[in-house]
C-alpha cells in the first residue's frame, strides 16, 4: 500500500509539473505562430463534418462541397454575382437546338496525379455519378441526358432491387476527340451551360475508378489546391497549392487546412483566440456581438438560402387559392427576421433568391402584409375559422420560434386558432411530406445546386418534381405552369429564358402554393492572419483567393 | 481466482449478444427513414434509393438484419456506415482519443478526489473539511457544458493556459477536458472517500492502532485508507467503463474526435451497424472493469475470497 501511496503522489507532481511546462510551452507556441507565416502561407479554415467521402458527384451538401471545390475545378466556374465564366476546364459549350450540346475543353489542363483532364475524364465520371449501383447522391442530375434511365436498376413496388441496369454508360454522351464531348439531352435545357458548375459535374482521373473507396480518402482532383495526406474524419484534411494547376485562379496561398470541429462555438472561439483563420458561419447567439469584434473581418452576404412555407394542396382545407393567399397576406415577414432573427434573415419578396440573375423585388404580390384584404378573402373562400391551423416544422433545426411567431401572427391577423406540429426529426418529417401526411401548412427550405432560375422552379412545383422523386412536397401541380418553365429551358437566349421563368413565377405566386418566407444571409469570420475572404453566392468560401498577411 | 475470472470472462459472451440484439432493436424500432434524411431537401434519385436499402438490408425484417450483422462479425466484418467507411476504421481511429480522454480524467479525479476525501476525513469540520464539502457541491450542481464553456472561455481563450480545441498538443490538450470531464466525478470521490475515512477513524481496530502507539502516519494509511477505499474502488471502477464509452459533450466542446460524438452522430443518423459496434464494444469494457473492481477488493480486503 505504501508503494501506491507514493506512485500517487509522484503521478500528482508529474501532473502539476506538466501543467506548468506546457504551460509556458502553450504560450510560446502561439505567440509564435501569429507572427510567423514568413515562408508558410497557409491558413485554416472550419468545416462541419461532410457527409460524405469526398467524390464530387456524392457530395450534395455544403461542408464536403466546400472542401471538393478547393480539390476540383469544373468546367466552368461562377463569378461573384453567379454568372458564368469560361476561367475552368471547357473552352465553351456551345449549342444549336439547346438539346445537343459540344463541349470543347482547354489544353493543359492535368490531375493532381499528373494525368491529364480529357474528355473521356468528364464522360467517365458522369456516367460514374449516374449509374445506381453505385449510390452517389448527386445522381439525378443527369436524369435529363439521354440514357440515364438504363443506368437505373430496376425495382418493384416495394423498392427493392430487382436487377442490374441494363447499360453502364449514357448515350447521351459521346467522346469526340480528346478535348471535345457532346451532351444529349432528353429535352431542351438552354440552361445547361449554367448548371455544369456544380460539382456533380467535375471530373475524376483514371485512378479513381479502380478503388473509388480509397479515393474518397485521398481524393485526386483537378482544383487549385491538392490533398497532403488523406481525409481523416472529425479532424479535417489539409491541401497545398497545385503548382501545375492550369486555370487563371491559381491558388494565392500555399496551403489550406480543413479543420473539422463538432461545435460552431468552439471554431468561433478560436477564431477569436486567432488560431483558426476562417469560419464562414457564426453562432447564432454571437452574431449580434460578431460585428463590433471584428470590425471589417466580419462579412455578411447574401446566400442563395429560401425558406418557405408549403400548403398541402391535397387537403381540401387549403386547395382554395385566396386561403393561401390570406394567409400570406397575414404575415409580418419583417417582423419575424427582426425579432427572432436578428436581421440574419431577410423578407421574402419572390420565389427566386436576390443572388440570382432573374430575381424582381416586390414579385410577390401577396407577401405584402394586408391584414384587411386578407381577411375578405379568407371569407369569399369561406374557410374554417373555429378549427385551429396546424403548423408543421421539424424538431431539433431552430425552426420552433419562428414558427409560433407565424402561429401568433395568424391568430391575431386571421383569427384563426393555431397547434405546433414539431416533434418530429427529418428522417420522418420527409416521408411524411412525401406520403401526403401535412395536414396543415409545414416549413422546407432550399439551397440552389446552380444560379438560374430554373433552379428555383423546376425542382419544386414542376408536375416531373412529385415525391418521391422530386422535391414538390406541396404536390402543386399546374400545366401552366410547367408549360412557362419549359419554354424558358428551349428559349434561344439568357434573357428570353428569364423572361419565360419570371411568367412561370407569377403563375405560382398566384396560386400560391407555397408562402416565401425568408432569403439567407450568410456571415463568416476571420483572423488577421488572412485577406481576401470572399463568401460567394453559395455560401462557399473561394480558398484559391485568400491570401496569407505576413 | 483464475477459475474465477475464466467464468466470468465466458460469462460476458452470452451478454454481449444480448446487448447488441437489443440495441440493434432500439435502432431498428427508431422512427423514419434513415435514406430520405440522407438527401434532404431534394431526394436522392429512386434507383439510388433502391440500392442504398440494399447495402444496408434496411428492407429486411429485425431478426434477418440482425443474423447478417452477425454472419459478417464473425468474419471479423462490422459493417460499413452509410458513407461507405468500415466501423472498425472508426473504433480503431476514435477509441485512442476517448482512451487517453479517460485515463487523464481518471487520474485526476483520482488523485484529487481521495487526496481531498482523506485529508477532509482525518479532520472532520476542520476549514480545509469545509472548504472541500462547499465546492463539490459546487462542482456538482454546475452543468458539465457550462463547466466546458467556462473552462473553455477562461484558461483556454482569456488566460491561454491551455488549447481552446483540438488534440495537436498531444497529452497537454487532454489536460482541461479530463478535468472538466472528471470534475463531477472528482467531487463524488471525494465526498465518498471523506465519508469512508471519517467512519473508519472511529472504528475499533483504529483506537487499537492508536493504542499500540503507531505513528499517526502509518495508522491513516495502513489501517484508515485501505478499508476505506473498497467504495471509492467501485466507484471509480466503475467510472473507467462509463467514460470509456465517450463524453459528448466534453468532446464536442474540445472538439475532441472521439467515440462519444461517433456515436453520437450515429444514432442521429440511425446508422444501425456503427451504434451497434461501438456500444457493445462499451458494454463489453463496463463488464471488464467490473470484474477488475471485483478482483481488486480481494487484494484490498483479504477476507474476501473468490472461489
Amino acid at each position: 500500500m505504501n508503494l501506491s501511496k507514493r506512485r500517487g503522489a509522484l503521478v500528482a507532481a508529474g501532473v502539476a509539473a506538466a501543467m506548468v511546462l506546457s504551460a509556458c510551452g502553450g504560450s510560446d507556441d502561439n505567440g509564435g505562430g501569429e507572427g510567423g507565416g514568413a515562408t508558410g502561407g497557409t491558413f485554416s479554415m472550419y468545416i462541419n463534418e461532410p457527409e460524405n467521402p469526398l467524390v464530387p458527384g456524392n457530395t450534395t451538401e455544403s461542408e464536403g462541397s466546400q472542401v471538393v471545390k478547393s480539390l476540383w475545378t469544373g468546367l466552368i466556374q461562377y463569378g461573384p454575382e453567379g454568372e458564368v465564366e469560361y476561367t475552368g476546364v471547357a473552352e465553351d459549350i456551345t449549342s444549336d437546338d439547346n438539346t445537343t450540346w459540344t463541349v470543347k475543353l482547354k489544353d493543359g489542363w492535368t490531375f493532381h496525379d499528373g494525368t491529364p483532364v480529357t474528355a473521356q475524364s468528364f464522360v467517365d465520371a458522369w456516367n460514374y455519378t449516374a449509374y445506381s449501383p453505385n449510390a452517389q447522391g448527386a445522381s439525378y442530375f443527369f436524369s435529363n441526358i439521354e440514357g440515364y434511365d438504363a443506368l437505373q436498376a430496376p425495382t418493384d413496388d416495394e423498392g427493392n432491387v430487382t436487377g442490374e441496369p441494363t447499360a453502364t454508360e449514357m448515350t447521351g454522351l459521346t467522346v469526340e476527340d480528346d478535348t471535345t464531348f457532346t451532351v444529349t439531352l432528353t429535352d431542351p435545357f438552354a440552361q445547361f451551360p449554367v448548371t455544369v458548375g456544380y460539382n456533380a459535374f467535375f471530373p475524376l482521373p483514371e485512378s479513381f475508378f479502380e478503388d473509388p473507396e480509397a479515393a474518397g480518402m485521398n481524393p485526386v482532383g483537378n482544383g487549385p489546391f491538392k490533398a497532403d495526406g488523406e481525409y481523416v474524419p472529425g479532424t479535417g484534411i489539409t491541401l497545398s497549392k497545385y503548382e501545375d494547376y492550369a486555370g487563371e485562379n491559381e491558388a494565392q496561398a500555399d496551403g489550406v487546412e480543413y479543420k473539422v470541429f463538432a461545435d460552431l462555438n468552439t471554431a468561433y472561439t478560436e477564431v477569436q483566440a486567432g488560431n483558426l483563420d476562417i469560419t464562414r458561419d457564426v453562432p447564432p447567439d454571437a452574431i449580434a456581438t460578431a460585428a463590433d469584434e471584428f470590425g471589417d473581418r466580419f462579412l455578411e452576404s447574401p446566400s442563395s438560402q429560401f425558406t418557405y412555407v408549403g400548403f398541402p394542396t391535397y387537403d381540401p382545407r387549403y386547395q382554395d387559392k385566396r386561403v393561401r393567399q390570406a394567409f400570406s397576406m397575414a404575415i409580418d415577414r419583417k417582423a419575424i427576421t427582426d425579432a427572432i432573427f436578428n436581421g440574419t434573415r431577410a423578407p421574402a419578396d419572390s420565389a427566386i433568391a436576390p443572388v440570382v440573375d432573374g430575381y424582381r423585388e416586390g414579385a410577390c404580390e401577396y407577401c405584402e402584409v394586408d391584414v384587411e384584404r386578407a381577411n375578405e378573402l379568407l371569407d369569399e373562400a369561406g374557410f374554417d375559422r373555429t378549427q385551429p391551423v396546424e403548423l408543421w416544422f421539424n424538431s431539433g433545426a431552430g425552426h420552433d420560434a419562428w414558427m409560433e411567431a407565424v402561429g401568433n401572427q395568424l391568430r391575431e391577423n386571421l383569427g384563426v386558432d393555431y397547434q405546433l406540429r414539431g416533434d418530429l426529426d427529418f428522417s420522418q418529417y420527409l416521408p411524411l411530406g412525401d406520403e401526403k401526411g401535412f395536414t396543415g401548412p409545414f416549413r422546407l427550405a432550399w439551397a440552389m445546386d446552380y444560379p438560374s432560375p430554373q433552379n428555383y422552379l423546376e425542382p419544386l412545383y414542376s408536375t416531373a418534381a412529385l415525391p418521391p422523386a422530386g422535391s414538390n412536397s406541396a404536390f402543386y401541380s399546374n400545366p401552366e405552369f410547367d408549360e412557362l418553365v419549359d419554354e424558358g429551358n428551349r428559349a434561344s437566349s439568357n434573357d428570353e429564358a428569364i423572361e419565360f421563368y419570371n411568367q412561370a413565377e407569377d403563375v405560382l405566386l398566384e396560386d400560391m402554393p407555397i408562402i416565401p418566407m425568408f432569403f439567407g444571409l450568410e456571415q463568416a469570420v476571420h483572423s488577421e492572419n488572412v485577406s481576401g475572404v470572399f463568401v460567394d453566392v453559395f455560401g462557399q468560401v473561394d480558398t484559391s483567393q485568400v491570401t496569407v498577411n505576413s | 481466482m483464475g477459475r474465477y475470472v475464466a467464468r466470468r470472462l465466458l460469462l460476458t459472451i452470452p451478454v454481449l449478444l444480448g446487448a447488441s440484439f437489443l440495441i440493434f432493436a432500439m435502432v431498428y424500432a427508431l422512427p423514419g427513414d434513415p435514406i430520405r434524411a440522407l438527401g434532404g431537401d431534394r431526394p436522392l434519385a429512386p434507383a439510388v434509393v433502391a440500392q442504398l436499402k440494399q447495402e444496408f438490408n434496411l428492407n429486411d425484417p429485425l431478426g434477418i438484419q440482425y443474423l447478417k450483422y452477425l454472419g459478417d462479425m464473425a468474419q471479423g466484418d462490422l459493417g460499413t456506415d452509410f458513407r461507405g467507411r468500415p466501423v472498425l476504421d472508426t473504433i480503431s481511429q476514435r477509441l485512442p482519443i476517448t482512451i487517453k480522454l479517460t485515463v487523464v480524467a481518471i487520474a485526476i479525479e483520482a488523485v484529487i478526489g481521495i487526496a481531498a476525501g482523506v485529508l477532509a476525513g482525518i479532520r472532520r469540520n476542520s476549514f480545509f473539511d469545509n472548504v472541500v464539502l462547499v465546492s463539490t457541491t459546487l462542482v456538482v450542481s454546475i452543468p458539465i457544458l457550462v463547466l466546458a464553456f467556462i473552462a473553455q472561455f477562461v484558461f483556454g481563450l482569456r488566460l491561454g493556459l491551455f488549447p481552446i480545441s483540438g488534440v495537436q498538443e498531444g497529452w497537454y490538450s487532454f489536460l482541461l477536458p479530463g478535468f472538466v470531464l472528471a470534475s463531477g466525478s472528482l467531487a463524488y470521490v471525494a465526498r465518498l472517500t471523506r465519508t469512508s475515512v471519517a467512519e473508519n477513524m472511529r472504528a475499533d481496530y483504529v483506537r487499537t492502532a492508536r493504542a499500540k502507539g503507531l505513528p499517526n502516519r502509518t495508522v491513516v494509511i495502513r489501517h484508515t485508507l485501505r478499508n476505506s477505499l473498497i467504495p471509492v474502488v467501485t466507484f471509480v471502477g466503475a467510472d473507467i467503463g462509463t467514460l470509456l464509452g465517450g463524453a459528448i459533450v466534453t468532446e464536442s466542446v474540445f472538439n475532441l474526435p472521439g467515440i462519444g460524438r461517433a456515436i453520437f452522430d450515429a444514432v442521429r443518423a440511425q446508422e444501425g451497424a456503427v451504434v451497434v459496434g461501438i456500444v457493445t464494444l462499451m458494454v463489453f469494457f463496463f463488464i471488464f472493469f467490473n470484474l477488475v473492481v471485483d478482483v481488486l477488493y480481494a487484494v484490498l480486503d483479504p477476507r474476501i475470497r473468490y472461489e
